[in-house]
C-alpha cells in the first residue's frame, strides 16, 4: 500500500502537536511569511501561486492564482481576504479539523494571500456553531498578534494587517461566495447577480477574494518549497492534495489527506477501512450531498475534478459519503432534498419552489405515497432548477435527485408500486 | 436598554473592527443571545437603534439564521443533526430516544424548562456521527445509551446532584 506525504496533516499528526504558535514555529511555520513579506513583490507571489496549479477546495475548484489575478491593481479603494470558514457541505469536516488543530497554518495562508492581493483587513467567516473552532482561532490570532505577524508593520515588512474573526449563524448558503459577503455586510444571505464578480466588486463594493481554509493553507507550503514542487503532485490539471472526509458506512470514518492521482477504491478500501459491516458497496457520494452520486461501476475513478466530471459527477467540497447495500436510495435522496429545501434563501424562483417541491414528492415516495407521475414530475423539476437561477444551490439540489432516480430507478418505482419500501424489514 | 458589562465592551469593540457598522450586526446578535438566551423584541429593537438600522432589517437577519433563538430555550438546547452521513449511521435512533426520554416533539422544550430538542442540518461532524450540538458543545459518536446518560447527567446537575 502507498504511502504519501501529508502537507496540510503533517504538523497536527505529530505526536503531543496542539496547533500553539510556539509548536507551530518550532515545525518551521512562518517561515513563508518571514521571506516573502515585503520582500517578494506580490505580482511574484500571485505568479507562484499560478504556476502552483492550486485550485480551490471549498467546492469550485477554480484556479486561485487566476481569481487573485482578477483584482484590479490600483483600485483606489481597499481590498479585502476573506477566509472561507462557514464548511457546511453535508459529508464534509476537513476545514474544521484543519482550524481546530493547526490553527496558525491557516493564518499564516491568509497573510501570504491578504499580502498578494493588497489586502489590509482581512475576515474569517467561520460558521456560527463551529464554537470551539472560533476560540482556537481567537487564541491564535492573539497569538500571532502578540508576536509581531500581524499588526502594524509585522515583521518589520512595512506591510500593516488586521485579521478579524467573524462567525455566521447558522445558514448553508453563506459558504457562497457572494452570499458570506453579503452575511458579512450585516444582511441576510442572499446570493448576488454576477457580473460583477467579487474580485471587481466584492465586500462593500470593494475587490474582494474568498478563499476557502484548505485553499489558503496550500500557500505556506507553496512559498517555501516552491510551485513547481506542488505541481509535481497530482494530475495535470488537478495539482496537489486534497483532505477527503471519509464518511456514512466505512469502517474508518476522518480525513484522508492524499494527491489527486488517488482513485475512489484507493481511497475507501485502503485508507477508510472499506465498507463497514462486511456489507458489498452501494453507492457513494465523492464530494459532498451537492455531487451526483456514483456506483460500485466508478470505483475506478480519480479522485481528481477532471475524472469526476467526466463520470458525471464532481470534486466537490471533497466529502465522500459511503452507502452499503441495505441502504434506501430513496431514502437518500429524501433526506438530501430535505436539506437543500431547509437551506434555499429562496430569491429564485425556480430554487424556492423546485426545492420544495423536489422534498415534498421524495417523501411522499418514501412513506410509500407515490404517484405513476412522480418519477417524470422529478427529473421535469430537476430540468426546470439547472443553470437559471443566481447561484448554483438550485443546481445542487437538482443535479443529485436526477442522479438518484437515474442510477436506482428501480427502487424508486418498487416504492410507488408497492407503496411501500421494499427495503425495509 | 443596556446590555451587561462585558457584552457592552464587547459590542463597542466589535463597532472598531467594520468600516460599515451594518457589519456587526450578526456579531452584537451572538453577544446578545450568549447573555440573554435569545433574542427579544426589546433587545433587536435596541441593537436596531445602535446600528441605525429598521427593527425589521434586524428581525429578517434573525430569523434568516437558524442560530439565533427568538424565544426562550430549555437551558440544554439539543441540536441533532439529521442530515445523511449521520442518518446512515443512526441519527433517527438517536432522535427517537430524546424524544422518548423527554416525553417532547421537535422544537419543543420539557416543562422543566431543561430541555429543547431541535433536528439541525450538517455540522461538520460526519466523521464522528451521530452526534448533536447542545448549546455550544458537540457531543459526537453518540449511541442511545450516550444520549440517555447525558440527560442523566444534566438533570442531576439540575438537581443540584
Amino acid at each position: 500500500m502507498p504511502t504519501y506525504e501529508k502537507i496540510l496533516l503533517k504538523k497536527m499528526e505529530q505526536p503531543g502537536y496542539t496547533g500553539t504558535l510556539p509548536e507551530y514555529l518550532a515545525a518551521g511555520g512562518y517561515e513563508a511569511v518571514r521571506s516573502v513579506l515585503g520582500k517578494v513583490p506580490p505580482a511574484e507571489v500571485i505568479e507562484r501561486v499560478k504556476r502552483s496549479g492550486l485550485r480551490g477546495r471549498g467546492g469550485a475548484g477554480f484556479p486561485t492564482g487566476l481569481k487573485w489575478g482578477f483584482v484590479p491593481k490600483d483600485a483606489g479603494v481597499p481590498k479585502y481576504l476573506l477566509c472561507n470558514a462557514d464548511e457546511s457541505e453535508p459529508g464534509t469536516f476537513k476545514d474544521r479539523q484543519l482550524i481546530e488543530r493547526d490553527p496558525h497554518q491557516l493564518l499564516e495562508g491568509m497573510i501570504l494571500a491578504a499580502y498578494a492581493i493588497g489586502c489590509h483587513h482581512s475576515y474569517i467567516y467561520v460558521r456560527g456553531e463551529l464554537v470551539y473552532g472560533a476560540t482556537v482561532l481567537a487564541r491564535a490570532l492573539a497569538e500571532a498578534r502578540a508576536e509581531g505577524f500581524i499588526g502594524k508593520n509585522p515583521l518589520g515588512s512595512g506591510y500593516d494587517l488586521e485579521i478579524t474573526l467573524h462567525r455566521g449563524a447558522g445558514a448553508y448558503i453563506c459558504g457562497e461566495e457572494t452570499a458570506l459577503i453579503e452575511s458579512l455586510e450585516g444582511k441576510k444571505g442572499l446570493p448576488r447577480i454576477r457580473p460583477p464578480f467579487p474580485a471587481v466588486k466584492g465586500l462593500y463594493q470593494c475587490p474582494t477574494v474568498v478563499n476557502n481554509v484548505e485553499t489558503l493553507c496550500n500557500l505556506p507550503h507553496i512559498l517555501t518549497r516552491g510551485p513547481d514542487w506542488y505541481a509535481s503532485i497530482g494530475t495535470e490539471k488537478s495539482k496537489g492534495t486534497r483532505i477527503f472526509s471519509v464518511s456514512g458506512h466505512v469502517n474508518k470514518p476522518g480525513n484522508y489527506e492524499l494527491p489527486l492521482t488517488v482513485t475512489l477504491r484507493e481511497l475507501l478500501t485502503e485508507n477508510a477501512g472499506g465498507v463497514s459491516g462486511g456489507r458489498a458497496l452501494k453507492a457513494v457520494i465523492p464530494g459532498g450531498c451537492s455531487a451526483p452520486v456514483l456506483t460500485p461501476q466508478h470505483l475506478d475513478v480519480g479522485m481528481d475534478f477532471e475524472s469526476l466530471a467526466a463520470a458525471g459527477s464532481m470534486g466537490g467540497s471533497g466529502g465522500v459519503i459511503v452507502m452499503a447495500e441495505g441502504s434506501c436510495m430513496v431514502k437518500v435522496g429524501e433526506v438530501v432534498a430535505r436539506f437543500f429545501h431547509h437551506e434555499s434563501c429562496g430569491q429564485c424562483t425556480q430554487c424556492r419552489e423546485g426545492t420544495a417541491w423536489l422534498h415534498k414528492v421524495l417523501a411522499r415516495i418514501e412513506r410509500g405515497g407515490g404517484r405513476r407521475e412522480d418519477l417524470a414530475l422529478l427529473l421535469d423539476v430537476c430540468d426546470n432548477m439547472i443553470g437559471k437561477t443566481i447561484c448554483v444551490l438550485s443546481d445542487a439540489a437538482a443535479l443529485p435527485v436526477a442522479s438518484y432516480v437515474r442510477y436506482f430507478r428501480d427502487e424508486f418505482e418498487a416504492h410507488v408500486r408497492e407503496r411501500r419500501c421494499p427495503l425495509a424489514a | 436598554m443596556t446590555f451587561g458589562e462585558q457584552t457592552e465592551r464587547e459590542l463597542a469593540e466589535i463597532l472598531t473592527r467594520y468600516p460599515d457598522k451594518r457589519s456587526a450586526l450578526l456579531p452584537s446578535l451572538h453577544l446578545v443571545q450568549r447573555e440573554q438566551g435569545y433574542l427579544s423584541p426589546a433587545a433587536m429593537e435596541e441593537v436596531a437603534r445602535r446600528l441605525s438600522l429598521q427593527p425589521v432589517e434586524v428581525l429578517e437577519v434573525a430569523t434568516f439564521y437558524t442560530w439565533f433563538n427568538l424565544k426562550p430555550v430549555g437551558k440544554h438546547r439539543l441540536q441533532v443533526c439529521h442530515n445523511l452521513s449521520c442518518t446512515l449511521v443512526g441519527a433517527e435512533r438517536i432522535i427517537g430516544t430524546l424524544k422518548e426520554e423527554l416525553h417532547i416533539g421537535e422544537n419543543e422544550t420539557t416543562p422543566d424548562g431543561l430541555f429543547t430538542l431541535q433536528r439541525v442540518e450538517c455540522l461538520a461532524s460526519c466523521g464522528t456521527a451521530p452526534m448533536m450540538q447542545v448549546n455550544e458543545d458537540y457531543y459526537e459518536n453518540l449511541t442511545p445509551e450516550k444520549a440517555r446518560a447525558l440527560l442523566q447527567q444534566w438533570r442531576a446537575a439540575a438537581n443540584g446532584g
